[in-house]
C-alpha cells in the first residue's frame, strides 16, 4: 500500500512519514556477517514482518532495534531521535519474546505492571492500565495467576499485554506464536492483527513462516543472508516477486528459464510475450495461473499473448478444492500447476497461462 | 516397575549409612547426655537431667553459646556481603573469564582448612605480615596485639573460609536465572540496577538462602578458627565441648551440649526450608 515508504539503495533517503528508519545497519558477530547492510523505513501505524529463514538475521535486527545488540556500522532512527546509542531501557519501543520471558517470580498482574513501576508512571493509574491492557488481550480473570499455571496461549497474551500497556510506540514481535500448535496460532493470528487495528501502534514482526507473514502484514521485508531481498505488501511480493528466491520463498511457483528474443521468450516448448530487454531470464509461474484446456479447444498458434503447452500429468495429488499437478513437459521441465479438481487425469493434456502471469525476475540479491 | 531385589539393594546403602553413621553415634550421644561424671572421674549410668540443667544455670555456656551465634551471624553477613556481588559478577558479567574466575573461587577449598587458619596466623600475629607491613610504613611504632586471638580475627579467618560456601549456590541459583528475563525487564524500561533488585535478587533467593545456611551452621559449629586465632576471648561453644570431651573428661555434658547445638540447628533447617518452600511456591 505505501510503496513509496520503501527505501532501498536506489531510493531518495527516508520521507518525513517514516517512524522507525534503520539506515545502512552492519552487524557481526566474530567474523561473520549477520547484517550486511540493510535500509528499511518503517510508517507509523504499520505491521511490518520481516520474513526470513533461521539465519538470516532476522531475529538479530529486531534486537538491534530493541536495543539488546550493539551494531556494528549503520543508524537506527525514530522520528528525530537516533536510537542506536540510547540503552534498550530508555527506548520507546517494547518486545514480545519467542518465550514470553515472564517473570515467574510475579503474578500476571505484577507482570504486566512492571514496565509502569519501572517507568514510574503514576500510582493511582497502574491498577486501572493493568487491568484494562489485561481485559484487551482476554485475561483479565487470571491477573492474580502465577504464569507458570497459564497455557502457552495465555502466557502469550500476558506478554503482549504487560508490552502494550506502556504503549510503546513500536511493538517488536520475535516468532511470539512458533510455540503454538497449529491451531491456536491461527487463532492468535487474527487476534493479533485486530489488536494492532485497534491500538493503532506499529508492528514489527519476526518469523519464518510466510504464510503467516502474508496472513498478517500490511508489508513484508524478506531478509536473506543478511540482506534484503525484497520489501513489499503481501499481494506485492506474491504476485510480483523481485527475485526467484522471493518467489519461491513465498508460496509455491515455478521458475521457467527462458531465453528472451525479439519480446519473446521460448523455455523448453513453451512460447509467451514478454516485454523488457533479451538474453537468458528466469520467469516464476505460480501454480494456479496454469489452466487445463479443454480438449478438442482449437488453440491461437499465433497468439502469445497466452502460453500454451502439452504435458504428461506425472503426478496428481487431490487437495479437495484444488488438486496439485505435475506435468512433465518434456526436457525434464517439470511444472506444477493447482487448478480445480478435474477428476482423475492422465496422459498428455493441453495447458494454458496467460503470458503476464509470468513474471520476471531476478537471480539473486546481488545483481 | 523394578523388581523387589533392586529395590532392596538400592534402598541398602542409604539406610546403613544412615544407621551407621547418624543414628547409632547420636544414640550414643543421646544417653551419654543423661548420664554423669562421678569425683572418681568414673562416667556413671544414673539416668538424670542435671547436665540439661547445667547447660541452664551456668551462666558460661550460654554466653558463649550467644557469642558463637552472634560470630556466625556476622559472619554469614559478611560472607553473603562478598559472596553474592562476586557470584554476580561472575555469572553476568565476567563472559571469557568466568571459568577461570569460578576456578579461582572454588581453589581455596581444596587447600587444607589448617593451611588457611594458619595462614591467617601469620598474616595476624604480632610479628605477622600485617603489623610488619604497618610497621614498614611507620603508621603504628609496637605490633598491634588485638589483631590475633580476638572474636575479630575469628570473624576474618571464618569468612574467609566460608565465603566461598556461599558463592557457590548463590552462583548456581544466578545461572538458573533465565537471561531473557534480563532482557525483558531491560525492555520494559528497567535500568540495570532496578533489574538486579527485580529480577535477579528475588529470582536467586534460594541460593543466598542455602549459602547463608551453610555459612551459619558450619560457623556455629567451628571451633578450629577460635583455637588458632580467637584466643580466650575468642572462644566458641565447639570448643568448650571438645575441651569437655578432651581435657575436662566431661564426656555426659559435652553430650548434651552437642545436642542442643544439634537441635538448635535442626529446627534452623526447619525454618529455612519452609522459607524456601514458600519462595518457590510463589
Amino acid at each position: 500500500m505505501s510503496a513509496h515508504l520503501i527505501r532501498n539503495s536506489e531510493t531518495p533517503p527516508a520521507p518525513v512519514e517514516s517512524l522507525l528508519s534503520i539506515r545502512d545497519v552492519v552487524k557481526r558477530f566474530g567474523n561473520r556477517d549477520v547484517l550486511c547492510g540493510i535500509s528499511l523505513d518503517i510508517a507509523p501505524g504499520d505491521f511490518l514482518t520481516i520474513l526470513g529463514e533461521s539465519g538470516s538475521g532476522k531475529t538479530t535486527l529486531l534486537r538491534l532495534i530493541a536495543g539488546f545488540e550493539q551494531l556494528d556500522d549503520g543508524e537506527i532512527w525514530m522520528g528525530a531521535e537516533r536510537l542506536d546509542p540510547i540503552p534498550p531501557y530508555r527506548r520507546p519501543v517494547n518486545t514480545v519474546f519467542q518465550s514470553y520471558a515472564l517473570f515467574p517470580h510475579l503474578s500476571v498482574f505484577e507482570n504486566v505492571a512492571y514496565g509502569l513501576h519501572a517507568k514510574s508512571a503514576p500510582k493511582v493509574e497502574i491498577p486501572e492500565r493493568v487491568n484494562q491492557a489485561l481485559e484487551m488481550v482476554k485475561m483479565g480473570e487470571f491477573a492474580q495467576s502465577a504464569p507458570a499455571r497459564l497455557s502457552g496461549g495465555q502466557q502469550q497474551r500476558v506478554a503482549v499485554a504487560r508490552a502494550l500497556v506502556n504503549r510503546p510506540r513500536v511493538l517488536l514481535l520475535d516468532e511470539p506464536l512458533s510455540a503454538l500448535d497449529a491451531n491456536l496460532r491461527r487463532q492468535m493470528q487474527i487476534e493479533l492483527k485486530s489488536l494492532q487495528r485497534e491500538v493503532g501502534i506499529t508492528f514489527i514482526f519476526v518469523t519464518h513462516d510466510q504464510e503467516e507473514a502474508m496472513a498478517l502484514s500490511d508489508r513484508i521485508a524478506l531478509l536473506r543472508a543478511g540482506l534484503l531481498e525484497q520489501v513489499a505488501g503481501p499481494r506485492e511480493i506474491y504476485g510480483q516477486p523481485s527475485t526467484v528466491y522471493a518467489a519461491q520463498f513465498i508460496g509455491q511457483t515455478n521458475v521457467l528459464h527462458a531465453e528472451v528474443r525479439d519480446g519473446i521468450a521460448h523455455a523448453g516448448m513453451i512460447v509467451w510475450r514478454c516485454f523488457g530487454p533479451g538474453g537468458r531470464v528466469p520467469f516464476s509461474l505460480r501454480p494456479e495461473c496454469i489452466r487445463l484446456v479443454a480438449p478438442g479447444t482449437p488453440g491461437d498458434s499465433a497468439d502469445v499473448s497466452t502460453a500454451h503447452f502439452r504435458g504428461r500429468i506425472k503426478n496428481q495429488t487431490f487437495g479437495g478444492a484444488m488438486d496439485m499437478l505435475e506435468i512433465d513437459c518434456g526436457n525434464s521441465q517439470v511444472l506444477r500447476a493447482r487448478i480445480s479438481s478435474p477428476g482423475p487425469l492422465s496422459g498428455e493434456r493441453e495447458f494454458e497461462f496467460t503470458a503476464n502471469d509470468a513474471v520476471r525476475v531476478r537471480d539473486g540479491s546481488e545483481d | 516397575m523394578y523388581s523387589r531385589t533392586y529395590k532392596a539393594s538400592v534402598g541398602v546403602p542409604p539406610v546403613l549409612w544412615v544407621t551407621v553413621f547418624l543414628l547409632v553415634p547420636y544414640a550414643i550421644l543421646f544417653c551419654y547426655s543423661f548420664w554423669s561424671v562421678s569425683p572418681q572421674q568414673v562416667i556413671v549410668h544414673n539416668w538424670n537431667l542435671q547436665n540439661y540443667l547445667q547447660l541452664i544455670r551456668n551462666p558460661i555456656y550460654l554466653t558463649v553459646l550467644f557469642r558463637s551465634m552472634r560470630v556466625a551471624a556476622t559472619v554469614t553477613l559478611l560472607a553473603l556481603v562478598l559472596g553474592y556481588p562476586l557470584a554476580y559478577y561472575v555469572s553476568f558479567h565476567a563472559a571469557k573469564r568466568k571459568d577461570l574466575l569460578y576456578q579461582l573461587v572454588i581453589i581455596p577449598l581444596w587447600a587444607s582448612y589448617l593451611v588457611r587458619g594458619y595462614a591467617w596466623k601469620t598474616i595476624l600475629g604480632s610479628d605477622g605480615v600485617l603489623n610488619g607491613f604497618l610497621q614498614y610504613l611507620h603508621i603504628t611504632q609496637r605490633p598491634v596485639e588485638f589483631f590475633l586471638y580476638s572474636p575479630f580475627a575469628v570473624i576474618l579467618t571464618l569468612t574467609h573460609i566460608y565465603t566461598p560456601f556461599t558463592f557457590l549456590p548463590i552462583y548456581a541459583s544466578l545461572e538458573h536465572v533465565p537471561r531473557n528475563l534480563i532482557e525483558a525487564s531491560n525492555d520494559l524500561g528497567a535500568s540495570p540496577w532496578s533489574t538486579l533488585r527485580r529480577v535477579v535478587l528475588p529470582l536467586s533467593l534460594p541460593g543466598v538462602l542455602a549459602g547463608a545456611t551453610f555459612a551459619f551452621v558450619l560457623t556455629l559449629g567451628d571451633f578450629l578458627a577460635p583455637l588458632l586465632v580467637g584466643g580466650p576471648s575468642g572462644i566458641m561453644i565447639s570448643n568448650i565441648v571438645v575441651s569437655l570431651f578432651g581435657a575436662a573428661y566431661n564426656w555426659p555434658l559435652g553430650a548434651a551440649i552437642s545436642l542442643s547445638l544439634l537441635l538448635l540447628v535442626v529446627g534452623l533447617l526447619f525454618a529455612i526450608e519452609r522459607i524456601e518452600r514458600k519462595l518457590t511456591l510463589s
